[in-house]
């Protein structure tokens, strides 16, 4: 395969990294001024990456192997670009309103779309590591970006020093695998595993990789950072953790062992149980204590990543597919969720303790039915979307006879239920403290109805979603 | 066009409500006044299409009528709505009691109107959809969907312990249902489907139908509610409003009963035979249990909530002897105890209203000042007793007679519930309204005002009707009982049929 060829595989990525590094010249040319133009222009190159990735159905592979696209990269792609650029907006009137706002943050947004981008497409794990580091710095520069807040840097600092150990982990990983296995490439590594049988040390490789990729997604017993480095990052910059970052991490978490393990499926299965059952356990008791809003949803990612782990668990097409239909409602739905967040501001400053949400039904009443129709979905309510989501994971575990991890799991989420629960019994019990400020920019409000809109209204045409994701996991199942 | 569309449009019709309450705009004294009326208009003519439902019914065949379906979730899990004779009565149930609770709440509900009025009109739609509904996934939705509005309920319009009492009530249902999910999922995966007229005649293997059977029991159980699961049940009944009680006791407490009769025994068959005994011990210690319990409540509401719990032992009781006798009176006292212990919670909203507190003690000597209530409460709770000639009285009967037929000290034991069931009512009605007027605050207290006398006097008329003339609802209910008996027996015949062959096996070696 020539040049060309590869690189016309790679449109989109070559489109997202020319276009930043074109946005960059232009900002340090133009200075702080420029940010508002630098944003728009940046979610002008999401949309267009969209448009490429969207038109390119067919399955192939670029740099021998190296990065490969299909079904299952074109839908995560799509996601991440859609939560990327709604992030975007978000950010660009959050710092409006702050009156703070730098060039940086778009450009450094763009940089880690084209890690997430890359993370997706990689089938061998050099690859995998360049896109996932390529991610992780902007990452950690864009966590504290606040640079003037204690709770920013410190947030900043945290997120850098644990992900470079998970980083190590992994890294520690894949030279295992590839001493035993003599390749990095997940197909070439996925045919020595078959032939080869269980080597010892291919069995650590695997654990320490695992390790690795559920440090990346926030899952327990890794989930330490989670809940610091999304309550002191900035408010848009926590949604681009939750929605995009997730979504990539889990992506390439999907196809870093279903790939190229499928033939010691039985392995990482047993520690994808445990992980999903703790996460969702951890999740749902230690969200109960908390008060800010932030902190809670950290908690509360914690245990959606272990419902979600219960489709990769399964091992099967059937549950990549629910895994995939979650990934699509939790970005959803979380993008309004931190929409309503960054609307919560009395005075120009950001409240973010849930007592100070009370009597919001009367006080305005439309976002409150906003995010209760959100939270409400959060907690895998039926009509709402969420229960969609939880049917199709659970369905799958059910299929591969996971009976005790979802019977755990879905008790979790009723003791999950109680602090969802407890969002609204402040919203729509508690006597007013006052309504919040109005000058919330267009955009966010537009992500908050969205997201809540397609919450509510998902019931009636939840088909296409679902056959989109049955076709994007279909092709990790050739 | 209407008449093949006339479940989704009786199901969906309160949400159309519904938004356009949402839409009203003006003040505040504005809004509450179209809100209520929209709400009226729009159950009035709920209740019109259930009566047309009623009449077009064919109460001979026990086949599904009035049936839509639709593609919706992908194979296998459809949107398919339909009615028999074991579920069409329920949609007729929920309608008929809508419009007084919106006429109850007319002057008590002066706070956030709108919203009430809307939460009403969701879970009205909800209601019906679980009647409705002949998919599992869907049938999954309306169930668990109705959570949220009356939680909303319980919690903005209820009394002192209204957050304690909302999250009591939430959590416990939603933990039942949630491992019903998992049977769905699992019945699922089994059928290929979650189509409820397949896997009506889908055999599931005895040892699998023992988990499935557990699963949905922890579900209706807790909804039912059955002792000793029960303990949501007066907390949620005291602290809701009044309609709220209404809706409580009337119909979500029935969805229980009706799973029951929609799967569990139909579905499980040789499960429910297993399990019969268990049933029927839980029936009598809430039949017998709660009673007592009641005997000593100081709160009406809460006296009512117990003699609910004991009320439905009887339905669980009737349901589970499987006999025709036992199905039809379980079925019966479902929809009397739907308008009569609504109507004894419309009767307790009539003096809260006034007086503002549900205790006991802070009554005595109603009759003096309030003769026409006294009237219509003493025939409500003679109606609960079950005394011959109110509609209480055919369903227990029935329900004991099947009870006789499988186990005649299951029906002993029912029996003396319906002695204890007279002590606590008659002796709470004596406390409430016998007596001397003496208290100071009750010398002023009003009769019935006329929007009362209207709530009131059309539920008298059917408690007495139900108690005379029962036949309606048999000619609608008999057909599809008898079906559902014969189909058990059979799916029990299949699944005992090996075990047979294996034991004459070993008789013929």
């Amino acid at each position: 395969m020539n040049l060309h060829a590869d690189l016309i595989v790679l449109m989109p990525e070559l489109i997202v990294a020319l276009g930043t590094l074109a946005l960059l010249i232009g900002g340090v040319i133009a200075g702080d001024k420029s940010t508002d133009t630098v944003s728009w222009l940046g979610i002008a190159l999401l949309a267009a990456a969209g448009v490429v990735v969207f038109e390119h159905a067919d399955k192939a592979n670029a740099f021998q192997g190296a990065f490969v696209v299909d079904g299952f990269s074109r839908f995560t792609k799509l996601l991440i670009l859609l939560g990327s650029a709604f992030c975007m907006l978000m950010a660009k009137e959050f710092y409006d309103v702050e009156r703070k706002g730098r060039f940086e943050l778009p450009v450094l947004m763009l940089l880690a779309t084209l890690g997430m981008m890359l993370m997706v497409s990689a089938s061998s794990f050099i690859a995998l590591y360049m896109g996932l580091e390529l991610q992780s710095l902007a990452l950690y520069v864009l966590a504290s970006f606040n640079r003037d807040s204690l709770r920013s840097t410190e947030a900043g600092l945290k997120y850098f020093v644990l992900g470079a150990l998970s980083s190590g982990m992994l890294l520690y990983g894949i030279s295992l695998i590839y001493g035993f296995t003599g390749t990095t490439e997940f197909a070439a590594i996925a045919s020595v595993a078959a032939a080869g049988g269980l080597h010892i040390g291919l069995i650590f490789g695997l654990v320490f990789l695992v390790a690795g990729l559920a440090f990346k997604v926030g899952a327990v017993p890794f989930h330490m950072w989670t809940p610091d480095v999304y309550e002191g990052s900035p408010t848009p910059i926590t949604a681009f953790f939750v929605t995009a970052a997730k979504v990539a991490a889990f992506a390439l978490f999907i196809r870093a062992v279903i790939a190229p393990f499928p033939a010691v499926m039985h392995q990482w299965q047993q520690i994808i149980i445990i992980v999903s059952v703790l996460s969702t356990v951890l999740g749902a008791v230690a969200a109960i204590g908390q008060t800010n809003i932030k902190r809670l949803l950290a908690y509360s990612s914690i245990g959606h990543v272990g419902y979600a782990l219960l489709g990769l668990a399964a091992g099967t097409q059937y549950g990549i597919q629910g895994m995939l239909v979650y990934l699509a409602f939790y970005l959803v739905t979380n993008l309004g969720m931190f929409a309503c967040v960054s609307a919560m501001r009395r005075s120009g400053e950001s409240v973010e303790d849930i007592r100070q949400l009370a009597g919001l039904a009367r006080t305005q009443p439309h976002f409150a039915l906003a995010l209760g129709a959100l939270t409400f979905s959060l907690a895998g309510l039926p009509p709402l979307a969420g229960i969609f989501a939880k049917v199709y994971v659970f369905a799958a575990a059910m299929q591969a006879h996971l009976y005790v991890p979802a019977i755990v799991n879905i008790v979790a989420s009723v003791v999950g239920a109680f602090y969802y629960l407890r969002i609204i019994t402040i919203m729509y019990f508690d006597e007013p403290v006052g309504a919040f400020d109005h000058d919330t920019g267009h955009g966010t409000n537009v992500i908050m109805w969205g997201a809540s809109a397609i919450s509510i209204f998902f019931v009636f045409v939840p088909a296409p979603l679902i056959a989109i994701a049955g076709t994007a996991a279909h092709a990790l199942f050739p | 066009m209407i008449a093949s569309h006339i479940l989704s449009i009786v199901t969906f019709l309160p949400l159309v409500g519904a938004a356009a309450i949402l839409f009203t705009s003006g003040s505040e004294a504005v809004v509450a006044r179209n809100a209520r009326w929209i709400a009226l208009i729009t159950t009035i003519v709920e209740f019109a299409i259930s009566i047309y439902i009623w009449v077009k019914f064919d109460g001979s065949l026990a086949a599904f009528q009035f049936v839509e379906q639709a593609d919706w979730l992908g194979p296998g899990i459809g949107y398919h709505m339909g009615v028999d004779g074991i579920s069409m009565l329920f949609i007729v149930l929920t309608c008929g009691l809508m419009p007084f609770c919106i006429l109850a709440s007319w002057e008590s509900i002066e706070t956030r109107v709108a919203e009430y009025m809307v939460a009403f009109l969701a879970l009205e739609a909800l209601m019906i959809g679980v009647f409705c509904a002949l998919d599992l996934v869907l049938f999954y939705l309306f169930f668990e969907g109705g959570l949220i509005p009356m939680f909303l309920i319980i919690g903005v319009w209820g009394g002192k312990r209204r957050v304690y009492a909302s999250f009591k009530f939430f959590l416990y249902t939603l933990l039942g249902s949630v491992l019903m999910l998992l049977a769905i999922l699992a019945m699922y995966n089994m059928a290929g489907t979650t189509d409820i007229v397949t896997l009506l005649h889908y055999h599931f293997p005895p040892a699998m139908q023992i988990w499935l059977w557990l699963a949905f029991f922890a579900s209706f159980a807790v909804k039912m509610p059955m002792w000793p699961v029960h303990t949501w049940l007066p907390d949620a009944h005291v602290e809701a409003p009044t309609a709220g009680s209404v809706i409580l006791a009337g119909i979500l407490l029935k969805m229980g009963g009706y799973g029951f009769l929609r799967f569990s025994l139909p579905m499980f068959a040789s499960a429910s035979a297993t399990f019969t005994p268990l049933v029927f011990t839980l029936s009598i210690v809430a039949i017998i249990y709660t009673s007592l319990v009641a005997l000593a409540q100081e709160d009406i509401k809460k006296l009512i909530a117990y003699s609910s719990v004991a009320h439905m032992g009887f339905v669980t009781m009737g349901i589970f002897t499987i006999t025709h006798q036992g199905v039809e009176g379980g079925i019966f006292q479902m929809l009397s105890h739907g308008v009569v212990s609504g109507a004894l919670f419309l009767c307790v909203g009539v003096i809260y209203d006034r007086m503002h507190t549900r205790e006991i003690a802070a009554y005595g000597g109603l009759v003096n000042r309030m003769p026409i209530y006294a009237a219509c409460f003493m025939i409500f709770t003679l109606a609960n007793v079950g005394l011959p000639g109110t509609g209480g009285f055919v369903g227990e009967f029935l329900t004991m007679l099947g009870a006789f037929a499988v186990n005649t000290w299951v029906a002993i034991f029912a029996a003396t519930g319906v002695i204890l069931s007279a002590a606590y009512a008659l002796y709470v009605y004596r406390r409430v309204v016998f007596g001397e007027l003496v208290k100071p605050a009750l010398q002023t207290i009003k009769d019935l005002s006329p929007r009362e006398i209207a709530i009131l006097a059309p539920l008298v008329v059917v408690t007495l009707l139900m108690g005379v003339y029962p036949k309606p609802v048999f000619d609608v209910t008999s057909a599809s009982v008898a079906n559902l008996i014969g189909e058990y027996n059979t799916a029990l015949a299949i699944d005992h049929a090996p075990q047979l062959a294996a034991r004459t096996q070993g008789a013929v070696k």
